[in-house]
């Protein structure tokens, strides 16, 4: 399918002589929200780190954009933001984007406007260190959207912000989504998990359900996604 | 590699030692301050400060460099930024020689602090040519941020990478011909000696210290020590893992 941005396919990954990914396999197209969710130590960040090409695989495959992952002709039209920011603590804002931008080979205006994007523009000559921990992930943020990348990887991004805050991110990653990009975003929440266009629910590296979040509720009989991730673990274990 | 990138990140690390008054200290100062300190431990017998003072030059800007280098690295990578620059088209070498130009701009800056001071306020001694002590000082330079880049690049945790300063930087400066002259070690000692590109830079700095000219055994000595410092940045490169596990 052209329309793939992402081709996971029996996936294993190996990490501190344990493996803890199981054969994973799942698609995400152009325009889609994908929520991988499950709780801390499911396997969430190996899995986004071999969507980009920076883990060591042991088997399977995947591949981005039509490429295998981390090949030279998708980086840079992937971003990615991981779970603590991965910024210059001792630069300004626009100074850690600037950088950023330079090695993407963008124009100067690319930064104002992630910098407008993630809502930073009061804080865009502050050092990235005297930020608060809310305003550093937007900054995190920022850097993965530089460019305008066709896949968006990002990892628990807003985990510890207030509500407000939450609320206006999703909405930007669907507004990123409607102008084509395809997300992939992790959460350990069940409650976020309502706001993805599609899910893939993670657990001890085992895709546990593929699913929009209606054809969970149904498929689960509840209405409380948190209730549907119990539900399918019950399963599994009777299985 | 890509020339805009190599530039860009040697900014943006200038950027950051701008803003690290510790570091700086650690690389303008400190230098200076143990130089003349040198001088005054042997102050009734100046014969010994002529003969070892020149050698500063070489040994201050390759330890100082690697410790700084080493550092600069681990938080790269312990930040998380050194993965965020894997997932984009920099090349490995586009970071390495981030580094080393940006470094080499500091070894210059190190040497203008440092030799004015030796020659002018300690009464330290030399016949050859200041350019040539100066290129020599920053091609230590250069090689010790070479040697902190490949270091750190096999180095897989924090602890590693601070073990990595007495095995690659400790036995060079004993066995340099600081202590001992290089021709009196036997045969043993002598040929790791050989292999020690910080040995080349004392002999040349010995040389340049009592002989006017550049000739061409320092020609030779100052190639050595660029030779092995570009040999260290190219398998720092190749070594350096995009992926990792
Ligand atoms: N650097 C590492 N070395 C060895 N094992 C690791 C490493 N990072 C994570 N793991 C292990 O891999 C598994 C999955 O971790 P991770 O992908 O970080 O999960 P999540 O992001 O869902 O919390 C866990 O069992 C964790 O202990
Ligand atoms: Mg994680």
């Amino acid at each position: 399918m052209v329309n793939s941005c992402v081709r996971v396919s029996g996936l294993h990954v190996v990490r501190g002589g344990r493996e803890v990914l199981h054969g994973i396999s799942f698609d995400v197209p152009r325009g889609q929200v994908l929520g991988l969710l499950g709780p801390s130590g499911s396997g969430k960040t190996t899995l986004l780190r071999a969507i980009v090409g920076v883990q060591v695989v042991a088997s399977g495959s995947v591949d981005v954009l039509g490429a295998p992952a981390g090949d030279r002709s998708v980086r840079g039209r992937v971003g990615y933001a991981t779970q603590s920011p991965a910024v210059y603590g001792d630069l300004s804002v626009r100074e850690n984007l600037a950088y950023f931008a330079d090695v993407l080979g963008l124009p100067r205006g690319a930064v104002a406007e992630v910098i407008e994007r993630v809502d930073l523009a009061a804080h865009a000559d502050r050092v990235v260190g005297a930020l608060s921990g809310g305003q550093r992930g937007r900054v995190n943020l920022a850097a993965a959207l530089l460019g305008g990348p066709e896949l968006i990887v990002l990892d628990e991004p807003t985990v510890g912000l207030d509500p407000v805050l939450r609320e206006r991110l999703w909405a930007l990653f669907h507004e990123l989504a409607a102008e084509g990009a395809a997300l992939v975003v992790s959460s350990h929440v069940m409650e976020e998990a309502g706001r993805c266009d599609r899910l893939v629910l993670l657990r001890e590296g085992v895709v546990l359900a593929d699913a929009t979040p209606a054809e969970l509720r149904a498929g689960t009989g509840t209405d409380d996604l948190d209730q549907a991730f119990l539900r399918l673990v019950r399963q599994e274990a009777q299985a | 590699m890509n020339p805009r990138v190599t530039l860009a990140t040697t900014r943006r690390i200038l950027q950051q030692l701008r803003r690290d008054p510790r570091t700086i200290a650690l690389l303008l100062v400190l230098p200076t301050a143990l130089t003349a300190v040198l001088r005054y431990v042997f102050d009734d017998d100046q014969a010994v400060f002529t003969r070892v003072g020149p050698l500063m030059l070489g040994i201050f800007p390759l330890a100082t460099m690697f410790v700084v280098t080493s550092v600069a690295t681990l938080r790269e990578r312990t930040g998380g930024t050194l993965e965020r620059l894997m997932t984009t088209p920099l090349a490995k070498l586009d970071l390495l020689l981030g580094y080393a130009l940006a470094f080499s701009v500091a070894a210059v800056a190190q040497i203008a602090v440092l030799l004015p001071v030796s020659l002018l306020l300690l009464g330290l001694e030399v016949e050859g040519p200041l350019w040539a002590l100066v290129l020599v000082a920053v091609l230590v330079a250069v090689l010790g941020v070479a040697l902190g880049l490949l270091g750190s690049a096999f180095a897989r945790t924090e602890f590693q990478a601070v073990q990595m300063f007495p095995a690659l930087i400790l036995p060079q400066v004993l066995l340099c011909g600081l202590f001992a002259p290089r021709d009196s070690m036997g045969p043993v000692l002598g040929l790791l000696s050989d292999l020690m590109p910080l040995s080349y830079a004392v002999d040349a700095l010995r040389a340049l210290a009592v002989e006017p000219g550049f000739g061409s055994g320092q020609a030779v000595d100052t190639a050595v020590i660029a030779g092995v410092a570009l040999a260290a940045l190219l398998v720092g490169a190749a070594t350096l893992p995009r992926r990792t596990g």
